[in-house]
């Protein structure tokens, strides 16, 4: 074999060891690589009261409430399947709505209730005009907060994990 | 490949084609930027905030394809002694870094009206942030011995390592949940920008590959002719040196 042949194979074997390597650690980080958790998992696991989590989802249509306090806003942040209330006082983002996707950060207090000291709301990959977007509106191709697509933006990783498994 | 192997070839190939890129390039940017600041829509959502994607955008690419190349020229240099390919990788490294930059910082501002954060430590954002310390890596590297050879082999490994994140910064939308939302343009399920909005943004990434092609180039032109003075002053210092030796 020449060397150059034999470099060659030594530079592809280290990257494909490397790559197989950086996989499995990936792999065995993979709750803590999560940037969110869904209500769903949090309703399998409660977390200990007091520890801070991010929990992702999208808020509840018709869940927004501003409390009697006039400060506390309170919200389901829901994956389809579970629900978990959010009660959250600052200042929420532009894209805050009902049906966007957000990623709230707080914790349980010792009530039980989900207190949240950041709320961050997601955009999904869709880039529309206002006018394309009421048009499919109009025809009813559209769902409010889940895109054009079936799987909404802030859906827990499971689902774009097996859709990106079958490509 | 080896056909442009001899460093005067393509300085005489660079010279000729390096004003038809400049000025392709004023004119991408001139089209690109006309159609993305007023040529297109704003955004359902998030109005006429997305216009930061034009820039962003093409600039996160560049990003990645930049140490693409670094890391294909890293493995010719590696395996087959390409002599151009160390002056192709040392040119490129900070032209990559740069657009990483761009794409971290203008991230950033799009992050903090549409998110609510400037940053946040998501896989997506944080792979990136790791690419950007690679080309950091790559150029200390590549000056940090005396023997330049020796610099340039320990940058090239580590551009072949760094190739691994690549791939993760790439699918870390897809792996796991992140805030950063999922691709738009190279996905399953075809492009989802409509194409009010996806001409200007290619007229963007056809503009930012020409300008990298040609800032790439321009430093490889530098770096050529660098090495050429270095070789020459090494001449005339051994020329000086038998001379007095001669005259003693």
């Amino acid at each position: 074999m020449k060397r150059k042949t034999l470099r060659l194979y030594l530079v592809l074997i280290s990257l494909a060891l490397l790559g197989t390597a950086t996989m499995l650690v990936l792999n065995a980080f993979d709750r803590e690589i999560v940037f969110f958790f869904s209500p769903s998992e949090i309703a399998a696991e409660r977390p200990v009261p007091g520890r801070v989590i991010r929990l992702g989802g999208l808020v509840e249509t018709g869940s927004v409430k501003k409390l009697d306090d006039g400060a506390t806003v309170s919200f389901k942040v829901t994956d389809l399947k579970a629900a978990t209330e959010i009660a959250y006082r600052g200042v929420l983002p532009d894209l805050f709505r009902e049906g966007q996707g957000v990623v709230v950060e707080g914790a349980f207090n010792d009530s039980g209730n989900f207190v949240a000291s950041q709320v961050l709301a997601k955009h999904d990959e869709n880039y529309l005009p206002p006018e394309v977007a009421k048009a499919l509106k109009a025809s009813g191709r559209w769902q409010e907060g889940a895109g054009t697509e079936a799987t909404p933006a802030a859906m827990p990783a499971n689902s774009s994990a097996t859709s990106g498994a079958s490509q | 490949m080896h056909r442009f192997a001899n460093p005067g070839r393509f300085l005489r190939l660079a010279n000729r084609i390096q004003p038809w890129l400049k000025a392709l390039t004023v004119l991408g940017f001139i089209i690109g930027l006309y159609l993305a600041l007023w040529g297109s829509p704003p955004d359902y959502q998030q109005g006429e905030t997305v216009r930061i994607m034009y820039v962003h955008v093409p600039a996160a690419w560049m990003a990645l394809f930049a140490y693409l190349l670094v890391g294909l020229a890293s493995a010719s240099s590696l395996i087959w002694r390409h002599p151009l390919a160390d002056v192709a990788a040392e040119a490129m490294s900070p032209v990559g870094a740069a657009f990483t930059l761009i794409a971290l910082i203008t991230g950033s501002l799009w992050g903090k009206p549409m998110w609510g954060t400037y940053w946040v430590w998501d896989a997506r954002l944080t792979s990136f942030l790791l690419l950007f310390f690679l080309y950091l890596g790559h150029m200390a590297l590549l000056g940090a011995f005396d023997d330049r050879a020796r610099g340039q082999r320990s940058a090239a490994v580590l551009a072949i390592v760094g190739l691994v994140n690549l791939p993760v910064i790439k699918f870390s939308v897809d792996w796991w949940n992140t805030l950063h939302q999922p691709a738009s343009i190279v996905r399953m399920g075809g492009i989802s920008i409509d194409s009010s909005m996806q001409w200007p943004l290619f007229a963007m990434a056809i503009t930012f590959h020409l300008f990298m092609l040609a800032a790439v180039i321009e430093r490889m032109r530098t770096l050529l002719l660098e090495a050429r003075l270095r070789n020459q002053r090494l001449a005339a210092f051994e020329r000086v040196g038998t001379q007095a030796r001669a005259s003693e």
